[in-house]
């Protein structure tokens, strides 16, 4: 419990330019070392910073320096990593789940300073204040579990962990009583269907948890078109003065964000594409390299064209780069008349002089992030990154089980994925597996031998 | 004045009284009838999943349970073997008869130890030390250690319907005395209860309607060295018959004559073996259940009726019988009656099994509310060992989750306690990967040899074995197989498909359809037993698996190192939850690991007492 490793932004949440994730515990390098693209963790020395890039497989998140430190000589007197990302929440707390899926715990308020205190690198003086703190954190710990986790998705958990629970049991009972013939006799081609549909419905959590992150943390979005297409006359019209804030936030991106535009509830961070914008030949002038950048930072596409105008190939040439993202073909100046030729999935056509066709545009908007109405209330669920992070190790422990159960290993091994996941939905929900395993299964089989 | 007194000759009693007099105490064991030694006054067989492997374990440690159940085995099965190698069991059918006879031949050819029929009427305790027992006649005998393997004796009563006889298994008399003295020394006791079918003739069934269960045609043994060869043409069958509609109508009819329901039992029954009247009437809609018919002994008549305890009245149970198919004529040579019996809560008990209450007393088996033969007999052994450290004031043995099935059982039972009868899961081990039956020897011998109680040949073949299992693995590495027409002819012959790449023999392997048994088609000169190549398959099969359990093993036993002191006050940590700190009041846990697994102790009880207790060592 003291040494495994904890993972928290360490730096106030908020609008800075720079935020500070702190990593400590006895696999720290470990757990690190997989994310970072960059000098090899475990064997650079003490007390050394290094340049590189935080990866999701492989893919990059953010460019970072991240500084090593060796036990004893660190704040919490253990092994320590602390990444220096770009700020806002957004990355800070895509790079706590990457940590948390691969093995780290979110940790509880107070608790570096109480590893500082055990590990004697704090004067005993200090004590009775970190008592107070850890305090603090017993009642608080409480709530923990249920914080920020509403009725329904308590409840899906729920289901979930019955379900598997039911299918551990079963399985628990074909080994515990080999010879019982009341209960069906599972392997590992008929637990795959049952394992299939848990990850699914798993996976359906996730992505509704990802609009909930969508709702708080906003969407990239980039406006993309060759110049006088009318990328700014867009940009103002979605920034304008009554529900946008135009200021420059060095924030969810290591691009400037040129201001954020709410689209009934749901935040456009819109990239600045200045560069773009202002050159005559984007192709020649910026490079292919620079658009390629801005297209892979965003996360929505708003691709303009000009109806007026035959479409050229530096229009092709775009479209080809942005074909892969989510992107939505703006067919702009519609009042003007029409010389495209061209039809195009996903479209719509606006005149942002006119403001014709923006709330069209809007809904296309909000139909592409999010499957139904948006309640916002009922996207508070799994909205902290630690049960986002369980939920993402539960669903990896049922893809695990799939691959074991595909490779035609034995039903043993498959439970041991399986109580994996139950342990970290029960994770979420902050109840234990103790004695639930024992009452199911002497409840629902009537064993004898 | 003996060294240690083991008041009851059980299956607990037997290897407690072996464990010390071995050790090179003077050992006494009283029992109320030498004749009934560590019989079984329930099913004939030992072992099944996870009690196989402790027998496994008992022999690792230097116990004598396996040698025992090898040499009266009438049949032996390995069961699960698809479902897993940590879930693998051995199960015998035992002659219950015979094995009894030789443990008690055992016990009376072991140096240091005196056998005595007698009723022991209390403990002799002064200042809270055991001092030794006074038996029913008066007499006095001294002894620096107690070990209680009181079984289902304290306070026992048999029921039959709405008959309830104060008595023991097998029309024994009860131990009347113990209980009471054990409630005046400060012990929570607990009411239990357990049950066992009829017995019936075998000439009276007709086997031709059920279906037999043959043994393995293989020979098992749950010792690591087993010096019996048994004759497999001489396996025992059982036959496997179910109930019927008329079967279930009779229980129905007749619900209130069962003591179960007419209000006779006070005690818990187990959970995890319910009698007949309850399996009914918790599971309404199943249309029957299975009986497994098996043989008692080779040399009577008896036969046992595996999942038809009952404590119905006779009447009943001779037409519940009948109605049973094959049984249409059976006689009934031994009616089934439910027992109900004293326990104490085990949560009194340190993880030594020595009492808390007492110092020098000891108990294990059934008074500690488990249930089982195998259960009891390596608590016996631990009980065994531990008080023959306390007496030479050496270091107690007290074996870890990971470690072993019985460090599981121990651990449960003082950390958890106990609500019905406790029996032992492969479930309820979380690191069940790790405690296997094929690798009790490496967990385990290494310590039996050091307590002084493994023979020094089981021992030298295990650290042999061992070596063959190594080189054998260094080997499969070293064979490097290219894809070539000769080697895909030889992969071909295994059978499985050819290889597309270069690959090792041991990457070979790993795969399903291959076990290290091909090792000769690929090195002529290498050839080792069985056992070897199943331990090899196993842990390059499985290398992942067993790795992960590990790497969670270890995680968890950070916190089994944090030992917490005996002067600890709890009352004094004021941000520990009421709850937590009753418990922790209770219990008084060993280690900060040991207090994690306390119901009612949250992680944030765990923190404050780790910060205590990191204060207190820095002051």
């Amino acid at each position: 419990m003291q040494n495994d490793t904890i993972a928290a932004i360490a730096t106030a949440l908020g609008e800075s330019a720079v935020n500070v994730i702190r990593v400590s515990g006895s696999d720290v390098f470990d757990i690190v070392g997989p994310l970072f693209k960059g000098p090899v963790l475990h064997s650079v020395p003490a007390n050394t910073i290094h340049y590189g890039f935080i990866v999701d497989q492989d893919k990059p998140i953010d460019e970072v320096l991240v500084s090593v430190f060796k036990a004893p000589k660190s704040f919490t007197a253990e092994d320590t990593v602390e990444i220096s990302c770009h700020g806002g929440p957004y990355i800070a707390n895509r790079i706590i789940s990457l940590l948390i899926a691969q093995g780290a715990r979110q940790a509880e308020r107070g608790e570096f300073t109480e590893r500082a205190f055990l590990n004697g690198r704090i004067d005993l003086t200090q004590a009775e204040s970190v008592l107070d703190m850890i305090e603090a954190r017993s009642s608080l710990s409480l709530t923990l579990a249920n914080k920020g986790l509403r009725g329904d998705i308590h409840q899906a958990v729920e289901t979930l962990r019955d379900d598997l629970l039911n299918l551990i049991a079963n399985i628990e009972v074909n080994i515990d009583y080999p010879e019982y013939d009341d209960v069906e006799m599972l392997n590992a081609d008929l637990v795959q269907p049952k394992a299939q549909a848990l990850l699914k419905t798993i996976q359906r959590i996730l992505s509704r948890a990802e609009d909930g992150r969508i709702i708080r943390d906003g969407v990239k979005t980039a406006i993309i078109g060759r110049p006088n297409v009318g990328k700014s006359s867009l940009l103002n019209v979605l920034l304008k003065e009554d529900r946008a804030i135009v200021t420059n936030i060095h924030g969810t991106t290591r691009d400037t964000i040129e201001g954020t535009a709410n689209i009934g509830g749901l935040s456009l961070h819109l990239i600045d594409t200045a560069g773009i914008r202002e050159s005559q030949d984007i192709i020649e002038q910026i490079g292919i390299k620079r658009a390629k950048k801005v297209i892979e930072e965003a996360e929505l596409i708003l691709f303009v064209l000009n109806n007026n105008e035959p479409l050229t190939d530096d229009d092709r040439q775009l479209l080809t780069l942005t074909q892969n993202k989510k992107r939505i073909v703006i067919i702009n100046k519609i009042d003007l008349e029409s010389k495209i030729g061209v039809e195009f999935e996903n479209s719509v056509a606006i005149s942002a002089l006119t403001k014709r066709g923006i709330d069209l545009l809007e809904k296309r908007i909000k139909a592409m992030f999010f499957s139904g109405e948006i309640d916002l209330d009922e996207y508070t669920y799994l909205s902290n990154t630690r049960q986002i992070g369980a939920m993402h190790a539960a669903a990896k422990a049922l893809e695990d089980a799939l691959l074991t159960a595909k490779s035609a290993m034995p039903l043993d091994m498959i439970a041991v994925d399986f109580k994996a996941a139950y342990d970290a939905l029960g994770e979420i929900i902050g109840e234990s597996s103790d004695t639930a395993l024992l009452d199911t299964l002497f409840s629902k089989f009537c064993l004898g031998k | 004045m003996f060294d240690c007194i083991v008041i009851g000759g059980g299956h607990a009693g037997s290897e407690a009284a072996l464990a010390t007099a071995k050790l090179h105490k003077k050992t006494l064991l009283v029992t109320g009838n030498l004749e009934l030694i560590a019989s079984m006054p329930c099913n004939p067989s030992v072992g099944g999943p996870a009690k196989g492997i402790v027998v496994r374990e008992i022999d690792a440690l230097g116990g004598v349970m396996a040698d025992i159940a090898d040499a009266t085995q009438i049949q032996m099965r390995l069961l699960n073997h698809s479902k897993g190698p940590a879930v693998r069991a051995l199960r015998a059918q035992s002659d219950k008869l015979a094995y009894s006879k030789l443990m008690l031949d055992t016990l009376k050819a072991q140096a240091n130890l005196t056998l005595k029929e007698a009723y022991v009427k209390s403990l002799q305790i002064d200042n809270g030390v055991v001092r030794g027992i006074v038996l029913e006649d008066g007499s006095k005998i001294t002894a620096k250690t107690v070990i209680l393997t009181t079984g289902t004796y304290l306070k026992s009563k048999v029921l039959i319907g709405d008959k309830a006889i104060d008595q023991g298994p097998d029309k024994q008399p009860p131990a009347k005395h113990l209980s009471g003295q054990l409630r005046d020394l400060g012990f929570d006791l607990k009411r239990l209860k357990t049950g066992t079918p009829p017995r019936i003739k075998r000439s009276s069934i007709d086997f031709s309607v059920t279906e037999p269960q043959p043994g393995d045609n293989a020979h098992r043994y749950f010792s690591h060295l087993p010096k019996t060869d048994y004759d497999l043409s001489k396996q025992a069958v059982c036959y496997l018959t179910h109930t019927t509609a008329s079967t279930h109508q009779i229980i129905f009819d007749n619900l209130d004559r069962s003591s179960m329901y007419s209000g006779v039992i006070e005690g818990v029954g187990p959970r995890y073996c319910p009698s007949i009247e309850d399996k009914l009437v918790r599971f309404k809609d199943k249309p029957r259940h299975q009986i497994f018919l098996e043989p008692e002994t080779l040399g009577t008549d008896d036969i046992y009726m595996q999942g038809f305890s009952t404590s119905m009245p006779e009447d009943v149970q001779i037409k519940m019988v009948r109605s049973v198919k094959g049984l249409e004529n059976a006689e009934i040579s031994k009616y089934a009656y439910a027992i109900e019996y004293d326990a104490i809560d085990p949560r009194q008990l340190w993880p030594t099994l020595e009492t808390k209450h007492v110092r020098g007393l000891f108990s294990a088996g059934q008074i500690n509310g488990t249930s089982g033969y195998e259960e009891a007999a390596s608590q016996g052994l631990m009980a065994g060992i531990n008080a023959s450290r306390h007496i030479d004031g050496l270091s107690p043995i007290i074996l870890k989750r990971d470690e072993a099935y019985i460090g599981v059982l121990i651990d449960d039972l003082v950390t958890k306690g106990v609500e019905d009868p406790y029996r032992l899961l492969t479930s309820r081990a979380e690191h069940r990967l790790l405690l296997r039956h094929d690798n009790a020897d490496v967990r385990l011998m290494k310590l039996g040899h050091e307590v002084g109680l493994l023979a020094q040949d089981k021992y030298s073949q295990s650290i042999k074995r061992r070596k063959y299992v190594d080189q054998v693995k260094t080997k499969l590495e070293s064979i490097v197989l290219t894809p070539n027409k000769v080697t895909n002819a030889l992969v071909a012959s295994i059978p499985t498909a050819p290889i597309k790449d270069k690959t090792t023999l041991a990457q070979l392997i790993k795969r399903p359809d291959v076990s290290s048994r091909v090792l000769p088609l690929f090195e002529k000169d290498m050839s080792v037993v069985d056992e070897v190549y199943e331990q090899v398959d196993i842990e390059i099969q499985y290398e992942g698996y067993i790795e992960k359990a590990r790497v969670k093993a270890d995680k968890l036993n950070r916190l089994e190192h944090v030992a917490i002191p005996d002067d600890i006050e709890y009352d004094a940590m004021h941000n520990l939850a009421n709850e937590a700190k009753e418990k922790l009041k209770k219990i008084r846990p060993m280690t900060v690991g040991q207090a994690a697994r306390i119901s009612g102790v949250n992680p944030s009880d765990i923190a404050v007492l780790s910060v205590h207790l990191k204060r207190r060592t820095s002051q």
